[in-house]
């Protein structure tokens, strides 16, 4: 029999105050303690009332294994706005270097990094940014990855931590049902849920992607699009994150 | 309010605030500044956005989607769409809201603070500028904006609708239609399907009701639809206004409804089209009636050249160009009178205060000196009266040359006495001129052919109308000087087909496209008005009437159009990018600031001209 790997339904989202106060309590580190103390919003929460903070890595390939984080965007979001204006950006320091073939993508150049500081100074600064809120991040799986996989090499223990996926929101709709046989035999394409192409859908401006902010609030945006169009400022925070 | 940063992080707000009036003509530090502070706020289509008198803590500049603002009373205020801005009036008047706003489609806002907006606002003069003009104002036209102004190709149709559409149902009788168009004071219904209130089966005009109601006397408890318009034709809001016309003169309706998504929007009337083309000298004219003294009227100068800009870049033509220029000329005379007769008191007897030449033609340019005069009753005795008429001339020259009108060189003024006479003395005048003409005699009184009457008693000058058109028909010898005179301006072209340039003077080297170009055809096609005794003065329609007179071989009269608007245009635009590089404007074109193909048209045009002039002498043996 073919090994179709989990059945992805089966995963079920943690309870994540539960595991909050778990985590606070077992966590080796202390810097990660004060995080998980700050706590998470209950389930039931309203998305409206709902701190959340859009965040964007901008990576220098996609393997968390040989590549690292370079640059982090921030923008806080609650209710309807999103507050660029107390958006973050920092850039980081590459412990393995940059792929020349990754500049083309970020447009980050090795002098840009030159002086940069390594995540380890930041951490406590953007862990204060991201405490009691939740993430809104396109494609958590790749940003939660990188994540955890910076903070074992740095404090030897990963990042466990509530997402709002919007690329997984756009799953729900687009690929809901598998392509039926006719539309596997036409070879028709699957609807692209990439961010530019999802942000097109609803309408929303191009950007020039790849900056770690303009991700972010690109992000943000995209949310603001999908709770207009099929959930709503009453939604329960539950219903959408992972 | 945070210190602008070297390193903007916010790039996408940025750029897009340097793609935008007034932002674009900002700063890089004023941009910075506004780019760190701004917040995004996302509206789903059909929520509210601000609610009237609700605090109001910044400035909206829609990043995509679409926004209606109203007025208190509901009526819509504006339709503003990416890159547009509002709250500017609630933020300036105690920053509560002033004007609701609503997102029509799902629209991203871009929220500037308001201690950010006013601190760009004060130190700011253009920016400050741009946001008190108000809206309204601006989709007018009539800000002092660079960028390519509205115009029939590039404005939508959905910029003119004023209000949404009035509907009814197909089942309602003629009678409730009358009274919801009474109700509503609307000229048009549209007519919906009984059970779907949004689709739109047909239309009902004021025309339809006395077309098909009143004079087949149906019955007003009739339902609607028996006399409503099955074929309907109908615009999508996104088209451009250009296209709406066209619309309307292929299926020849008067009124368009709009549709957005199939959903009617609102309905728009061919004098809606007409308001948009001309508002921008109407606004002028306006103006003019409303300022108190000569001063006043003077500032509006630059207005009327704007407006004449603004007409040449929206590809109006010369006929457009020349009359709305008649007309702002003529406003401004009458309110000179105006303020006379406030100053002198009413008239001792009546008069008519006239306007001579290209004004009288609705020709005038953007350069014209001030032809006029004055036809007395003849009740007139000078010794009690001419002080009183000679303070008036004096007035309304005095003002039109304020106002950018020059005094005429040749004098021909109210203001000269010979030209301040009752209306027996200038019948005695055209008499003279008409009777016993000598070429030299009529050198100079050419315009007094083309006359208008400006204020006054109009009769007055139909009346001497009337007597020169039924002279000069018979009068061989007085064509012929006025022909000899119309043929001493050739058009500058030599031997070879090249330009001859002018050789006197400063402007060597150059054309001057009204001494060569427009006076001698305008002169040529009055001396053919006046020998069929047409009553038109403007040269397009006095061609049009000579064409039906048929003293011209077929097809010449529409050369003749189309040559002389090529003049008349060329001429323009030199006047345009005159007033634009801030110089004098004037007649004088450099041919080689010509393209080959300007040049070539041009060439062909005086060619027409030549040819006419050649046609006139024979045909008046002049």
């Amino acid at each position: 029999m073919l090994y179709l790997g989990p059945d992805k339904k089966t995963i079920a989202t943690p309870d994540w105050q539960q595991r909050f106060q778990q985590l606070a309590a077992d966590c080796p580190s202390a810097l990660l303690q004060a995080y998980y103390q700050a706590g998470v919003v209950a389930p039931d929460t309203r998305i409206a009332q709902t701190p959340l903070m859009a965040l964007d890595l901008e990576t220098t390939g996609l393997n968390p294994a040989q590549h690292d984080i370079i640059s982090i965007g921030l923008v806080p979001v609650t209710g309807n706005t999103l507050y660029t204006s107390q958006a973050r950006h920092w850039l980081v320091k590459s412990r393995s270097g940059l792929p020349a073939d990754s500049v083309q993508y970020h447009r980050i150049t090795d002098d840009a990094l030159a002086n940069a500081p390594d995540l380890l100074e930041l951490l406590p600064e953007f862990l204060d940014q991201i405490a009691g809120k939740i993430l809104l991040v396109h494609c958590a799986d790749i940003e939660r990855r990188f994540l955890a996989s910076a903070l074992i090499a740095r404090l030897g223990v990963g990042l466990e931590i509530p997402v709002i996926d919007t690329m997984a929101l756009e799953a729900r709709l687009h690929r809901a049902r598998p392509q039926s046989l006719w539309q596997r035999w036409r070879k028709q394409p699957q609807t692209s849920i990439r961010l530019a192409a999802s942000r097109s859908r609803y309408g929303l401006p191009d950007y020039l992607p790849h900056h770690a902010v303009t991700d972010a609030l690109a992000c943000a945006e995209l949310f603001q699009a999908q709770l207009a169009d099929r959930f709503d400022g009453q939604t329960p925070v539950a219903e959408l994150w992972s | 309010m945070a210190e602008p940063s070297l390193e903007i992080e916010q790039i996408e707000i940025l750029s897009f605030l340097q793609r935008h009036s007034p932002f674009k003509e900002l700063s890089l530090q004023e941009q910075t500044l506004l780019a760190t502070n701004i917040d995004v706020s996302y509206f789903k289509a059909d929520s509210s956005i601000l609610e009237y008198n609700a605090p109001l803590d910044a400035f909206y500049l829609i990043r995509s989607g679409l926004v209606e603002t109203f007025r208190r009373s509901g009526a819509l205020y504006n339709r503003l769409s990416e890159g547009g801005i509002f709250g500017e009036q609630g933020l300036l008047r105690g920053r509560k809201v002033r004007f609701p706003a609503r997102a029509v489609e799902d629209t991203l806002i871009y929220l500037i603070p308001a201690d950010v907006f006013e601190s760009v606002f004060e130190s700011n003069e253009n920016f400050a500028d741009y946001v008190e003009v108000g809206d309204i104002e601006r989709r007018k036209g009539n800000a002092p904006d660079k960028s390519p102004p509205a115009t029939a190709m590039t404005t939508r149709v959905r910029e003119l609708v004023s209000q949404p559409p009035v509907l009814l149902a197909a089942d309602a009788t003629i009678h409730e239609a009358a009274t919801l168009m009474r109700d509503q004071s609307v000229s048009c219904l549209l007519i919906t399907a009984p059970d779907n209130s949004t689709q739109v089966i047909g239309l009902v005009t004021d025309r339809d009701l006395r077309n098909r109601v009143l004079a087949e006397r149906v019955d007003l408890d009739t339902r609607i639809e028996n006399v409503t318009s099955s074929e309907l034709v109908t615009v999508p809001a996104a088209k451009y206004v250009f296209e709406a016309m066209l619309i309307m003169l292929r299926n020849n309706v008067h009124h368009l409804p709009v549709l957005d998504e199939g959903r009617p929007v609102g309905v728009i009337g061919i004098e809606d089209i007409i308001r948009h083309e001309s508002n921008n000298s109407l606004y002028i004219v306006s103006s003019i009636f409303r300022q108190q003294s000569v001063n006043e009227l003077a500032q509006l100068r630059t207005s009327v050249q704007s407006c004449f800009v603004r007409m040449v870049h929206e590809d109006a033509n010369s006929q457009m160009i020349g009359s709305a220029m008649a007309t702002i000329g003529r406003s401004f005379k009458q309110r000179l009178l105006e303020l006379a007769e406030q100053e002198l008191g009413p008239p001792p007897v009546p008069y008519c205060f006239i306007a001579l030449g290209s004004m009288a033609r609705d020709e005038q340019m953007i350069v014209t000196d001030q032809d006029n005069a004055l036809i007395l009753d003849d009740s007139y005795s000078p010794k009690q009266h001419d002080a009183y008429f000679k303070a008036l001339a004096k007035f309304v020259c005095d003002g039109l040359d304020a106002c950018g009108y020059p005094y005429c060189t040749g004098n021909i003024m109210a203001t000269n006495p010979k030209w301040r006479q009752p209306l027996a003395v200038w019948k005695r005048y055209f008499t003279d001129w008409v009777t016993n003409p000598t070429a030299e005699k009529l050198l100079h009184c050419n315009i007094f052919f083309d006359i208008d009457a400006v204020r006054g008693e109009t009769r007055f000058v139909d009346s001497l109308t009337a007597d020169i058109l039924q002279m000069t028909p018979k009068h061989r010898l007085f064509l012929a000087s006025m022909t000899r005179n119309a043929l001493q301006r050739s058009p500058p072209l030599g031997f070879f087909q090249d330009f001859v340039m002018e050789e006197d003077g400063q402007h060597k080297q150059s054309l001057n496209l009204k001494r060569r170009g427009t006076a001698p055809f305008t002169d040529l096609v009055r001396v053919l008005a006046l020998s069929k005794g047409i009553a038109d003065r403007n040269t397009y329609r006095r061609l049009n009437a000579i064409s039906r007179a048929n003293i011209l071989p077929l097809g010449r009269a529409a050369d003749f159009q189309d040559a002389f608007e090529l003049i008349a245009m060329t001429r323009i635009k030199h006047q345009a990018a005159n007033l634009q590089q801030n110089l004098e404007p004037d007649n004088n074109v450099l041919p080689e600031r010509l393209s080959e193909f300007e040049r070539k048209r041009l060439k062909a045009a005086f060619q027409v001209l030549a040819n006419a002039q050649k046609f006139l002498k024979f045909h008046f043996q002049a």
